[in-house]
């Protein structure tokens, strides 16, 4: 094989085909925007509100969705991706509701393909709001649209108010923000201006969202602003 | 950042493309890059010269062009170019959020033989 060229011709300088040129002028992930695509029409016409809920690992996905699963006033649905185990999905079970667990293997983050399996064997018409645990990963999960009307980031007070700075990619892509464990402001030190500051300017549109799932401080206002993102939710095809 | 899964991605759209070119080797393939999407251009060529043995593009190089971050200024409707991760006006010393560049990660061309 000529490795010059690749053609399988030797030696290079010997022959003159032409290397012709293969425009292409393709998103890397339009595989996935195009499924991710099809999950949204599919959500749409079930009337469907979906949430994709990111943070790194440890930042309280589980623990807020155990609580709002409790408090929202309306019936939900999630589905829940792990690189491995089921813990998450028994702890949120116990509120009674469907939940479907993902093992992503070695995967560091959801796709639209394997939301649209797992979304298969839920009841979705018995469902008015899906929503979506991501893997626990600040960085990847930026990049794969799952079909969602609502991308949501949770920033935990322990991580420090630099996060935003130090992994704008997710943050931007965020319709909210919201700032976990308020309850642990003091005993990290944790500077809420600036951390307020560094969202300002690194998702200068996405709505920020500060609350505690384990006192329950500000719990109510996300669910309010959940219901009623539900009910300004997109409708139809 | 998931670059194994992108080059993966792109070598099999460009298998797909060369095939469908009537190609049987790719020689060389164009990536574009924006600086806003955080994906690392050294970590993909690490994983483009793992990956790409056993397919078309067994002997191919790989072309990385950068594309800078541009943001939009709603405030004065100014065009700038971002420095780094933050689109700040320079005008208005006010952050955005719509980046008119730097998202880009496509197979812009390839080519084959």
């Amino acid at each position: 094989m000529c490795i010059e060229c690749g053609c399988g011709q030797q030696p290079h300088e010997k022959h003159d085909h032409p290397h012709r040129v293969v425009s292409v002028h393709e998103s890397i992930f339009a595989d996935n925007d195009r499924r991710a695509e099809r999950n949204r029409g599919y959500f749409r016409a079930h009337g469907l509100f979906v949430v994709n809920l990111v943070s790194s690992p440890g930042a309280g996905k589980t623990a807020l969705l155990e609580k709002t699963l409790g408090l929202l006033p309306l019936r939900s649905g999630v589905v829940v991706g792990d690189l491995e185990t089921d813990l998450d999905a028994i702890r949120l079970r116990k509120t009674g509701t469907s939940v479907v667990q993902v093992a992503t293997g070695t995967l560091c983050h959801l796709d639209a393909a394997m939301v649209a399996r797992a979304v298969g064997t839920l009841n979705v018409k018995t469902l008015a709001v899906l929503f979506i645990e991501n893997v626990g990963n600040l960085v990847c999960p930026a990049a794969f649209d799952l079909g969602e009307d609502l991308r949501v980031t949770l920033l935990s007070v322990p991580e420090g108010e630099d996060k935003p700075l130090k992994y704008p990619p997710l943050f931007r892509s965020s319709n909210w923000v919201v700032v976990t464990k308020i309850d642990l402001e003091e005993a990290c030190g944790f500077d809420r201006e600036a951390c307020l500051g560094h969202l300002g300017r690194v998702a200068p549109k996405a709505r920020i969202l500060e609350l505690s799932s384990k006192t329950g401080a500000g719990m109510d206002q996300w669910c309010d602003e959940l219901v009623r993102a539900y009910e300004s939710r997109p409708k139809g095809l | 950042m998931h670059e194994v899964g992108i080059v993966q991605s792109t070598l099999a759209m460009a298998e797909r493309h060369a095939r469908n070119a009537g190609g049987s080797a790719i020689s060389s393939l164009l990536l574009r890059v924006g600086d806003m999407t955080g994906v690392v251009p050294e970590a993909i060529e690490h994983a483009f010269d793992v990956l790409k043995i056993g397919t078309l593009a067994e002997n191919a190089s790989l072309v990385i062009e950068r594309v800078g971050g541009i943001g939009w200024c709603e405030g004065c409707s100014l065009e700038f170019s971002a420095d780094g991760w933050i689109a700040i006006c320079p005008r208005c010393a006010v952050p955005t959020g719509d980046l008119r560049s730097g998202l880009e990660l496509e197979l812009v061309s390839l080519e084959v033989s």
